[in-house]
């Protein structure tokens, strides 16, 4: 299932030997009678670049500002770097916050708001605008320093934020919503520059989001929140591909998804009875559930074929009818009603230009998918 | 279309002509030679002459500049307090309390406000001996409380448009609180205590009614002086008076708004 740990494995959470840099131990905050985070345990490793992905409300911004000393949790601890960060202030933390309103300081120039950071460590003169000016190489705005905040554009404001947050070379660096006001074009620049960044410092990351493609292409591992909690911990295809619930399934990128009953189960496969899907489900690992068990098979649009004949098997075969097809360019989206009732997506990359004998509206197809395609939830 | 060419200069006229035909008549009379304020008899400076040699109306002049200066400051940094315990503290006991005696002076006739500053100092001083008889002293501490409440207006709108990120994120690279406010709040809600003091110092200089009930003898304020001067029929050389203080305002206005023009807008 998964790739043979190699030497040159850069993956710490992999190692359980491994010591965490920020350690988050049963943290729990309540506003008044609502938990905000709900006993949330995290670990996050040197030189991560950690994804904290939700929805508004899941929790994942308390739990930055909790890291950044803005709020105290109500239970449990957090230890960043081995020591404890309770009743430490936010200014006396070994962290720094790049918010999600960039928060620039509008009285100041450029210059001074990267500056602002070091000027209260008291270095010397000559050493800060020494830093200053590299920061400003950093991220590319060397000519801007002496600007105000509201000369600048918004992808400049952004990166000011980030030189800003860099400047005293923190061990950890937050980031709520980095890329959250960017126009989707600038975003993309940018996800590949902060990347680019976090490398060359080595600093390790912990990014707020609710953009499960950002957090797919930015991180090391995913941290998928719900209601407070932690859904699911584990690197972007782990998330993507071998989703622990429906939630989590549901939640990145789009999916199928069949309720079912287990008819078979044997160690080295599941046959699964779904009406839903018109067909049984058979699946070609061991899953742990028991005969009769009702669950849920969850398969991504990409992994399903089309073909007009109906190919061999006894199994993974889905007849249905061609709805709707949504030409994307790079690929297309066949919306399938399948004869069960249930509609389906598929995705089908337009590998040929202007394909004649491409599937094409109101045609009867068969959908069918391996052993190994989809996932099996039970919760 | 046509109508609107006209309409509008004509009720803009209208209403400049309404707001400042009083004011620009009272310049002119303070020019008229005439002892008469409302016969015109010829250009002079006469009045102004009279004006600086009249040290009644001097003394009060100074006296009310001084009591209107110190008010407006204690009033601003009062009223600061207020407003950031107000917009900051979200739960306090009695802040329901505060919140309405704060804006009880802004719909508290003067009268009423001035009785019942007389009675608490005169209570006071009966109870502890402090303040001792009234003057100076219990005009200022009277104008601060009406104007600290003004002040508390003008700043609360200003600190709540204020992002609280920007603080902590100040806070984030290594500033403590008291660095904060001197760094951050205080440089952003600057324009509102620069209004908020002038706001104050013009409604202490305005001020007769409250300074009428606490003030003493020998302590009496310009407004004061001019009101008993008019009572005994009008007297150019108040004219004259008038035009200076206007004169006064336009260019303190002026360069408020001037210096409100050179800060760029804040928030981003």
């Amino acid at each position: 299932m998964k790739k043979p740990q190699t030497a040159a494995d850069t993956r710490p959470w992999r190692d359980p030997g491994a010591k965490p840099f920020v350690r988050i131990r049963n943290v729990t905050k309540k506003f008044g009678d609502v938990f905000a985070v709900d006993d949330v345990s995290l670990d996050i490793f040197k030189g991560e670049l950690f994804c904290l992905l939700g929805g508004s409300g899941s929790g994942k911004s308390t739990l930055l500002r909790m890291l950044a000393g803005f709020e105290d949790p109500t239970s449990g601890s957090i230890e960043i770097d081995g020591q404890d960060m309770a009743s430490v202030p936010p200014y006396r933390r070994p962290v720094n916050m790049m918010f999600q309103s960039y928060a620039l300081f509008p009285h100041m120039s450029v210059e001074a708001n990267i500056a602002y950071g070091l000027k209260r460590d008291h270095l010397p003169k000559a050493e800060i605008a020494d830093r200053v000016a590299e920061l400003l190489r950093l991220v590319k705005l060397e000519p801007y320093g002496k600007r105000k905040p509201h000369q600048l554009s918004g992808g400049q404001r952004q990166r000011v934020a980030l030189a800003r947050a860099l400047a005293k070379r923190p061990k950890l660096l937050l980031l709520d919503e980095p890329l959250g006001a960017l126009d989707k074009k600038l975003r993309e620049e940018t996800q590949f520059e902060l990347v680019k960044i976090q490398e060359t410092l080595g600093v390790t990351f912990i990014v707020v989001t609710h953009d499960q493609e950002e957090a797919m292409s930015l991180a090391t591992r995913i941290g998928v929140m719900r209601e407070g909690a932690i859904a699911m911990i584990g690197e972007p295809t782990d998330v993507y591909e071998f989703p622990n619930s429906r939630f989590v399934a549901g939640f990145i990128g789009s999916v199928n998804m069949f309720e079912g009953v287990v008819v078979e189960d044997e160690p080295d496969h599941v046959r699964i009875r779904s009406t839903e899907a018109g067909c049984d489900i058979y699946v070609n690992h061991g899953v742990d559930c028991a005969p009769d068990q009702v669950l849920w098979f969850a398969i991504r649009p990409e992994k399903i074929s089309l073909s007009r004949e109906r190919p061999e098997g006894d199994a993974n075969i889905a007849k249905g009818m061609v709805e709707d097809i949504a030409y994307l360019g790079d690929m297309s989206v066949y919306q399938v009603m399948l004869d069960s009732g249930k509609r389906i997506r598929v995705t089908k990359a337009n590998a040929l230009r202007g394909d004649p004998d491409a599937i094409s509206w109101d045609e009867e197809v068969y959908a069918h998918w391996g052993g190994n395609a989809g996932s099996v939830l039970t919760s | 279309m046509m109508r609107r060419g006209w309409f509008l200069p004509i009720v803009a006229a209208l209403g400049f002509v309404f707001l400042y035909a009083p004011i620009v008549s009272l310049v002119v009379f303070s020019f008229n030679e005439n002892r008469l304020v409302t016969v015109w008899s010829g250009f002079s400076l006469r009045w102004y002459t009279a004006l600086f040699s009249d040290p009644q109306i001097l003394g009060a002049a100074w006296l009310s500049l001084q009591i209107a200066f110190v008010a407006a400051s204690i009033a601003t940094v009062l009223g600061t307090l207020c407003a950031i315990a107000l917009v900051r503290f979200k739960r306090f006991r009695g802040r329901t309390a505060l919140t309405g005696m704060v804006s009880a002076p802004l719909v508290m006739p003067d009268v009423i406000t001035g009785l019942s500053l007389l009675l608490l100092f005169v209570a006071m001083e009966a109870a502890f001996g402090w303040p001792a008889g009234r003057g100076m002293l219990t005009i200022i501490l009277a104008h601060s409380t009406f104007c600290m409440a003004y002040v508390t207006v003008v700043v609360r709108s200003r600190l709540s448009d204020l992002d609280l990120s920007l603080e902590e994120a100040a806070q984030d690279l290594g500033a403590g609180p008291v660095r904060v406010f001197f760094d951050i709040t205080l440089p952003i809600i600057a324009p509102a205590l620069v209004s908020g003091w002038l706001l104050g110092f013009t409604l202490s200089l305005d001020d007769l009614v409250i300074a009428s009930f606490v003030s003493g003898p020998g302590s009496s304020t310009l407004p004061m002086v001019i009101f008993s001067k008019v009572r005994l029929g009008v007297s150019p050389d108040v004219n004259a008076l008038a035009t200076i203080i206007i004169g006064i305002v336009a260019v303190g206005v002026v360069a408020a708004t001037l210096i409100g023009r050179r800060r760029p807008a804040s928030s981003s």
